[in-house]
């Protein structure tokens, strides 16, 4: 049996009026990637930044259900969001470097956190190594970040949410913006990171959702209509909605 | 053919328009320019006046408009941005930020002169500060305050949600997020509004009118509660208020001509923020 790390508990979600998130129950394994799947504008986005509260800021969100990481209960006012943050970390659609060069985009967190200073470029490094960027940048770090290709800022962004060592990492369609090449690194990457981390990755990608997931969602409308695994939505999908969309009649 | 002619004279129209309004300015600064150019010199600008403001320089009307911006920007400056960032960054959209907003805006457009003379009931006189320096700095700040609010917001709604979820997600609490971010980001855009309200401010005669500004100081202020002599109120003295203007005439062309002078700097100094910004993105 998998050990949850996340999971989401009759969660519904509305942007004033408008119910985007419909009772939503899901449970995601540690050490698995979850792939998010379903047509735009189903809620996908929606969901994920439910689970860092990055709908905090926005007024017109209300959300009610529960979400746990392991047992901790994340909306639990007692909880600090950016206690949280640090365990659950989000890579975003657009790679979205800081104004900084590449070694201040690692150390910021860090900083922020305070890490002992002199553990701090150590942990860089491990973590770039670990996202397959240190030979790339090694000898120049002091490079404004936004100077490198959007597939290396994408890994940048990835690296500077791994060196937290955070729990959880959340990924909104990290490769929408990249070449096939890129795209393939990363997709390489996520699987190399499952490893130490639970991975929830949405993706358009029918192709890219069966090369890295151990597990699927598929989401229509705000509600959850299936999950299981890679295997058996793909190949046995239960719901004729799934059978439509993971068969490419629509979306 | 009809239609070629039609745009030809729409062009013609168009361009004739803007080389008028370029003649306009080049008339003027040509006429200023030639009529001030003779009475500048280093003496000008590095003595009082002396004999009856009919000899001598401007130098005190220099330091008191250095001084009063000096006073308007320390005022100004950081309530300006912290009320932006306010509005921009915390206030929840709702029906009375809307009413705050409006108001500011609102107070872009009322004239220098009523400033003046809620300076005067303010500053001079509820709060016991004298026709000063220093009140006359406040009451510029005051003007001063609505254009850095409405310019630094712009700055700050140029900054996409993107750069703020960047650290947000990382951890970073809402004020680390603006401090470390926000604001660096969008400081090019700050400075630029800022520097164009301030070369406004200098400029501005009203406001000090009632609030410290002085025909004649014998020597440089020295402290914030002495009046003070400063550039457009000299300028305006020399051409209206003199005993003998005829003969002072090319002193005042003078004046105009550092005023001018000083308010241009200003002015290219932001422009090259902006040409520097522009050229690292
Ligand atoms: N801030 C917001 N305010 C109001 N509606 C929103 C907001 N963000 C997203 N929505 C709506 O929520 C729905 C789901 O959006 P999203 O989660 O981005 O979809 P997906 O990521 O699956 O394409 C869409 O109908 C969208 O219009
Ligand atoms: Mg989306």
């Amino acid at each position: 049996m998998d050990q949850i790390k996340l999971s989401a508990h009759s969660l519904n979600l509305y942007f004033g009026e408008k119910q985007i998130l419909k009772n939503i129950n899901i449970d995601f394994p540690e050490n698995q990637v979850t792939s998010l799947i379903g047509p735009s504008g189903c809620g996908k986005s929606t969901l994920l930044r439910c689970f860092n509260r990055m709908h905090d800021l926005s007024s017109d969100a209300r959300i009610d259900g529960a979400i746990k990481l392991e047992d901790l209960d994340i909306y639990d006012k007692k909880n600090s969001v950016t206690e949280i943050r640090k365990r659950i970390g989000m890579v975003f659609q657009k790679p979205n470097p800081l104004p900084k060069s590449i070694y201040e985009n690692m150390s910021y967190a860090l900083n922020i956190h305070q890490f002992p200073k002199n553990e701090i470029p150590k942990l860089i490094e491990s973590a770039l190594r670990e996202s397959y960027l240190w030979e790339e940048v090694k000898d120049e770090l002091k490079k404004p970040a936004v100077k490198l290709s959007g597939g290396q800022q994408q890994r940048l962004c990835i690296a500077r949410t791994v060196v937290l060592r955070p729990e959880v990492i959340l990924m909104d369609e990290p490769c929408s913006a990249l070449d096939p090449i890129s795209t393939r690194k990363i997709e390489e990457l996520i699987i190399s990171l499952k490893k130490d981390y639970t991975i929830v990755i949405v993706t358009h990608n029918m192709q890219q959702a069966q090369r890295i997931s151990d597990k699927v969602a598929f989401m229509y409308l705000g509600e959850l209509i299936e999950f299981g695994s890679c295997q058996d939505v793909f190949q046995n999908p239960q719901n004729e909605l799934t059978k439509n969309y993971v068969g490419g009649h629509f979306g | 053919m009809k239609k070629s002619l039609f745009h030809f004279l729409n062009w013609t129209v168009l361009l004739g328009s803007t080389i008028l309004v370029c003649l306009f300015l080049g008339i003027i600064l040509f006429d200023i320019f030639s009529k001030g150019v003779s009475s500048l010199s280093w003496k000008f600008i590095s003595r009082p006046p002396t004999q009856g403001m009919t000899r001598g320089g401007i130098l005190p009307a220099i330091t008191g408009t250095l001084w009063l911006t000096l006073i308007t920007t320390l005022f100004a400056v950081p309530f300006g941005i912290a009320c932006a960032v306010y509005l921009n960054e915390y206030a929840k959209p709702s029906v009375l930020t809307g009413i705050i907003r409006a108001s500011i805006r609102n107070l872009a457009g009322i004239p220098s002169i009523i400033y003046g003379l809620f300076g005067l009931a303010l500053f001079v006189q509820a709060l016991h500060l004298g026709t000063s320096v220093l009140s006359a700095g406040l009451t510029l700040g005051l003007l001063s305050l609505p254009y850095i609010i409405t310019t630094t917001e712009e700055a700050l709604k140029r900054i996409p949600d993107s750069m703020r979820e960047a650290t947000l997600a990382l951890g970073a609490t809402q004020f680390e997020t603006i401090k470390d971010v926000v604001l660096p980001t969008a400081l090019p855009g700050i400075l630029t509004g800022v520097i164009l309200t301030l070369s406004r401010a200098a400029g501005e005669t009203a406001p000090i009118l009632f609030t410290g500004v002085a025909f004649y100081i014998n020597g440089s202020a020295t402290s914030v509660n002495q009046e003070f002599m400063a550039l457009p109120y000299h300028l305006y003295m020399l051409s209206t208020q003199h005993q003998s203007i005829e003969q002072v005439r090319p002193l005042a062309y003078g004046t105009a001509v550092v005023l001018i002078v000083l308010v241009f700097v200003l002015n290219i100094i932001a422009f090259y923020i902006r040409f520097k910004q522009r050229t690292q993105q």
